[in-house]
């Protein structure tokens, strides 16, 4: 089968998967941003994510997706590495070109998995896994908005929250085009079309992360002062 | 008017595929800067010869830019630090007086040292034998004119063509791949209609050869294309990876 | 002078000898085309178009190449063109024009069979390279574009970039790679032919080194072609590549292979000048730069004087005191005249002293009129490439502007100089390829046949793909015809046995002199000889006290070179010292012949004979020949002539004219 045993069919299956996980980043981003509006409304999302068996079945097909796209890049990388040699340049410089996340993808990949680690602790094990383990909980676990504020009350998970954001930034800064151009949909004109639109949709979803977390932390999210 | 420079020059020896090398340090006085930097090592080689130790070894020969067989990676960068050219049109005025200049072969596992800097490219000799042509027997081709072919894709067909296989690509690539050079070589076929009807055979043939022989995978760092002596585009990669999806999903 | 040649033209009218050859020649059956294999050294355009093109006929083919790559030939670095007689510009081109431009260009000195025949074979050669996908320049129409080249009225000549040798170098590696893909051919790169091996009188193997582990290995075959290109490097400052060397083509020579007019060697009119001491080679600038350059030198003396002194520059002239000398004493031609005429115009007005550049050995090469004309976007579209090459080299732009004088704009010129780029003469083959040891072809530069005195800019390309593609695959199976009879040979046969052997002592001989000089010390003073007194200019006294310092030289080199290292793996430095060894041999054979002909002719020129305007005065009534030279069975001793009578039918020779 091409996609495992040739190197662009391996990055084809990088690029789905990286393309299906910006997706649900997106969707996950729409979910926050209403935790800034309504508590009431974020919560109603929250149950019908809950234990209920769609949700799980798309949260197998997540982890998967997370998965594939761990274990692919760990078979190129270890691929990449055979393939450069034992010799190490003693001088290397960084043409002016090159972005730096392009060649520190495996780094960042790696704080965005420890990142996800964290955050599953954080709401995921609270929300669903609770509920499937009847373990008990401090919140309803369809009560996300309260793990929300939680969370983010503590400086500390604020920090590392944006550490993550930040590295998955650079993860997709270089990702989304980078994608795009294994899938062979690019060019020299739609290469800069593809970076300057990677950059734009990246940064927004970033920072529709980053308002939540923000707002969360200062107390100042408009959803706060309507619960209340 | 030329100036004379001074500089330390360290370059690398190795004995074989399987040797352990090491730099070797030297002084150079007075290296006039309208010297080409191979000359310069010419320079180096005359006066090793004269204290009776063998000379530096490196590949080199046209010496004008276009065979290329040269290959030294210099201060961090294949080819040297000038862009858009390769290393035997280097010359001295790219280095100051008292500079540390370091001279290091392509390393790659899929390029073992012969010697010093010298290094076995025969790699992309075998992935141009994979595919990288045309069928055609001699003798039996039809009038040049017969196929015409806009200005704009024989143009762009030329600028793949322009790839000379000296393989800084895959010096300069972390990953060790191939990628530039297959693709330019696809390119240059796909982009021409002699070319099509054996473009998918072609690509699916030079990418398997081109894994066999160990090169990386593209992670589209554009280090390659950023260190190209002939700037060569990534956008010859993209070209290549639809066409070997194209060929994959017709399968 | 007993011995005498058959060059085997065949017979009938000149335009009719090929079509007839080729139905009446032998050929192999398929079946007898596996049982016969080939050996072809080199890979340039001609040894890879043969070794393909045979390999793809059904012969086993066993192909040397000394770099690492087939793709790195220095065919590879020709830039201009190919012509080709297509007349696709409607401009009146044929056949016939083209092999009369390229007798005339030749100054009468080629064998008009021959060169008939390239000219009829040069139309299938841009077919078969667009087959393979070489990206000639087109017009926007979709069909191929050209443009006119150096000793023609019609624009003939087939272009990609500036890169054309190259392209049409990779069009042939690729065809090799697929015959080595399919079997039919196997590649030996980084191997050097040191001999050939001579069975029953009929060439029959190869002796060859392997470069990397230094070991000598034997081959045997049917046949052996040579493709090694010419012998420019025994200048020391040329035009070709570092690895260039004469040593296949020496090593036949000693064993009994013709060496036909050595002294016609190419001085290439456009280079970019000398610059030091540690100069390792000489860089060419396009020949098409005269298309739109116009070659010029100051008027006055004063000026020039103030340009070698550096208080000036070419800028600085206003255009009332330039000389566009090409343009003076050639009307008709202009900047296009061939590259010999070209070149002696250059020395000419350097040596009296009105040379441009710090070393008064430089005229300018200036855009500025046609960057007016046709606007910087075009000019930089056809040179572009060109400017960037001569400014990474000289520092200099030559698409920036740099002065205005009563409203004239002029731009940087750019500075160029003669240099030796290519070799005519070589080892002699008759119609079929064929040289003087049966069973031996050489094709491409190596061998002498279809230039005469001198080439014409964009034939190279030409001879080497129609030798390679469509002349040798023919005629050499006439000569295989019978030969599948033969048993394949072993090469532990005692010839085998002994051409190693004389190798290995060869290179043991050079490891023990173990005296004080490099090798490239050596070739240095061997190339400021050959310039000096064998180069543009040569005369009687010059050229005898260059053949007194050639072999001087050979003795320092025998008794005073030093190689360091061992000879077990690879060591650059005894490849080198062999080349040399050899270079010094073809040095004197150029010498030699230089001086038995007292005439001047194309790349030859004898200052004791030239009209009063300077130009070549050829002597037809003595030296209409081609002169051979056999070897006598040392170094030392010197070679015998042999001619070859040269038979003109179908062109009347006359006085070259490119004035009106």
């Amino acid at each position: 089968m091409w996609l495992c045993n040739s190197s662009i069919g391996r990055k084809v299956v990088m690029s789905v998967t990286g393309i299906a996980l910006i997706l649900f980043l997106t969707f996950h981003m729409s979910m926050n941003v209403v935790a800034l509006i309504s508590g009431d409304a974020y919560n109603m999302i929250c149950k019908f994510l809950g234990a209920n068996w769609y949700a799980l079945v798309a949260t197998l097909g997540l982890a998967a997706l997370t998965v594939a796209h761990i274990v692919y890049a760990f078979l190129l990388t270890m691929q990449n590495r055979r393939a450069r040699g034992n010799e190490r340049y003693a001088v290397t410089v960084k043409p002016a070109k090159v972005e730096w996340a392009s060649q520190n993808m495996l780094v960042l990949g790696i704080i965005v998995v420890l990142g996800i680690l964290l955050h599953l602790f954080n709401f995921w094990y609270n929300m669903m896994f609770a509920e499937v383990a009847h373990i008990s909980v401090p919140h309803d676990p369809a009560d996300g908005f309260a793990y929300i504020k939680d969370t983010f009350a503590c400086p500390v998970y604020v920090v590392l929250y944006i550490v993550w954001l930040v590295a998955i930034w650079f993860h997709l800064s270089h990702g989304f085009w980078s994608a795009m151009h294994t899938l062979g949909w690019n060019g020299k004109i739609w290469f800069n079309r593809w970076r300057t639109i990677g950059l734009v949709y990246t940064s927004l979803l970033m920072l529709g992360f980053l308002v939540v977390v923000l707002a969360f932390a200062f107390g100042v999210a408009p959803s706060l002062c309507c619960a209340a | 008017m030329a100036k004379n420079i001074s500089f330390t020059l360290k370059y690398w020896k190795q004995n074989g595929p399987r040797e352990k090398g090491h730099f070797d340090t030297r002084e150079m006085k007075n290296i006039p800067d309208d010297t080409s930097f191979l000359e310069m090592l010419d320079i180096l080689n005359e006066e090793l010869i004269n204290e009776g130790k063998e000379p530096f070894v490196f590949d080199h020969d046209c010496r004008e830019g276009i065979c290329g067989m040269c290959s030294l990676y210099i201060n961090g960068h294949p080819h040297g630090p000038a862009t858009g050219a390769t290393t035997c049109q280097l010359y001295m005025r790219r280095f100051n007086d008292g500079d540390v200049i370091t001279v290091e072969p392509w390393r790659s596992a899929a390029y073992p040292v012969i010697k010093d800097c010298m290094v076995d490219r025969g790699a992309f000799d075998k992935i141009i034998q994979a595919g990288g042509y045309t069928t055609i027997r001699t003798g039996q081709a039809q009038d040049a004119n017969a196929i015409l072919i806009p200005k704009e894709d024989a143009d762009e067909a030329m600028d793949c063509a322009t790839c000379i296989g000296c393989g800084a690509c895959v010096a300069a690539c972390k990953n060790g791949s191939a990628m530039l050079f297959v693709s330019s070589k696809v390119s240059q076929l796909a982009l021409l209609p002699q070319g099509r009807p054996e473009a998918a055979k072609r690509a699916k043939a030079m990418i398997m050869k081109m894994e066999e022989l160990g090169f990386g995978n593209c992670t589209n760092t554009r280090a390659c294309e950023a260190e190209c002596p002939k700037n060569e585009s990534i956008s010859n990669i993209a070209r290549l990876n639809r066409e070997f999806i194209k060929a994959k999903l017709a399968d | 002078m007993a011995k005498t040649l058959n060059s085997r033209i065949p017979e009938g009218p000149v335009a009719e000898k090929w079509t007839n050859y080729k139905a009446h020649q032998r050929l192999v059956n398929p079946k007898n085309k596996l049982k016969l294999d080939v050996i072809v050294v080199g890979t340039g355009l001609a040894g890879a178009s043969a070794a393909a093109s045979l390999g793809e006929m059904g012969f086993n083919v066993y192909n040397f190449c000394i770099q690492d790559s087939p793709r790195r030939a220095h065919s590879i670095a020709a830039q201009g063109g190919i012509n080709a007689a297509k007349n696709y510009q409607n401009d009146g081109d044929s056949v016939y024009r083209l092999f009369y431009d390229t007798v005339k260009g030749g100054d009468y000195r080629a064998r008009e069979a021959n060169v008939y025949r390239l000219a009829e074979v040069s139309n299938d050669i841009i077919d078969q390279c667009v087959a393979q996908g070489v990206p000639f320049a087109r017009e926007y129409g979709g069909m191929l574009a050209n443009r006119s080249f150096g000793g023609a009225q019609v624009s003939r000549t087939f272009y990609a970039k500036g890169q054309t040798g190259q392209q049409l170098l990779l069009g042939a590696y690729s065809s090799l790679s697929a015959q080595v893909n399919a079997g039919k051919v196997k590649l030996y790169t980084r191997y050097e032919m040191e001999d050939v091996v001579i069975v029953d009188g009929r060439a029959r193997g190869i002796i060859a080194k392997n470069l990397v582990t230094g070991k000598l290995e034997r081959f045997s075959a049917n046949a052996v072609v040579i493709a090694t290109g010419g012998y420019g490097n025994a200048y020391f400052l040329s035009t070709n590549a570092m690895g260039c060397n004469c040593t296949a083509a020496v090593q036949c020579y000693r064993k009994g292979a013709y060496f036909a007019n050595p002294s016609y060697v190419q001085i290439h009119p456009t280079c970019i000048p000398v610059h030091g001491d540690k100069q390792s080679k000489l860089t060419l600038m396009s020949e098409s730069l005269r298309n739109d350059g116009r070659i010029w030198v100051p008027k006055k003396l004063e000026d020039a004087k103030k340009l070698q002194a550096g208080e000036i520059k070419g800028s600085d002239i206003p255009e009332e005191d330039r000389d566009y000398y090409l343009e003076r004493r050639y009307p008709a031609f202009g900047n296009l005249v061939p590259r010999d005429v070209a070149s002696r115009a250059a020395k000419e007005r350097c040596d009296k002293g009105y040379g441009v550049n710090n070393t008064g050995l430089a005229v300018f090469l200036d855009f500025s009129e046609s960057i007016e004309r046709l606007g910087i976007d075009v000019v930089l579209q056809r040179y572009g490439n060109l400017f960037d090459m001569y400014e990474e080299i000289t520092d200099v732009n030559p698409g920036e502007l740099a002065n205005e004088i009563n409203g004239v704009k002029y731009y940087n010129p750019m500075m160029i100089f003669p240099a030796i780029h290519y070799t005519m003469g070589g080892i002699w083959v008759d119609y079929e390829l064929q040289t003087t040891i049966t069973g031996l072809f050489a094709i491409g530069e190596c061998n002498f046949s279809d230039h005469g005195a001198n080439r014409l800019g964009a034939s190279a390309l030409m001879q080497g793909l129609a030798d390679g593609y469509f002349v040798l695959p023919y005629t050499i199976q006439n000569y295989l015809a019978d030969q599948d009879v033969w048993p394949r040979l072993s090469t532990d046969l005692p010839e085998f046995e002994e051409a190693e052997k004389a190798v290995e002592a060869e290179m043991n001989r050079l490891m023990n002199i173990k005296g004080k000089r490099s090798v490239d010390s050596i070739h240095k003073e061997l190339g400021h000889i050959m310039w000096e007194h064998v180069g543009m200019g040569r005369t009687k006294e010059g050229l005898e006290e260059g053949l007194k310092m050639l072999k001087e030289l050979r003795k320092e080199f025998d008794t005073n070179l030093f190689v360091p290292g061992t000879k077990e793996g690879l060591n650059v430095e005894l490849d080198k010292a062999i080349h040399l060894r050899d270079f010094i041999i073809m040095g004197e054979l150029v010498a030699y012949d230089a001086l038995h002909r007292e005439e001047s002719c194309g790349g030859h020129f004898r200052e004791e004979h030239q009209t009063e305007e300077g130009e070549a005065k050829r002597d037809d009534a003595n030296f209409f020949y081609v002169g051979c030279w056999e070897y006598q069975g040392s170094d030392d001793k010197a070679p015998e002539l042999i001619k070859e009578p040269l038979e003109y039918e179908a062109i009347k020779v006359q006085t070259r004219n490119y004035k009106n």
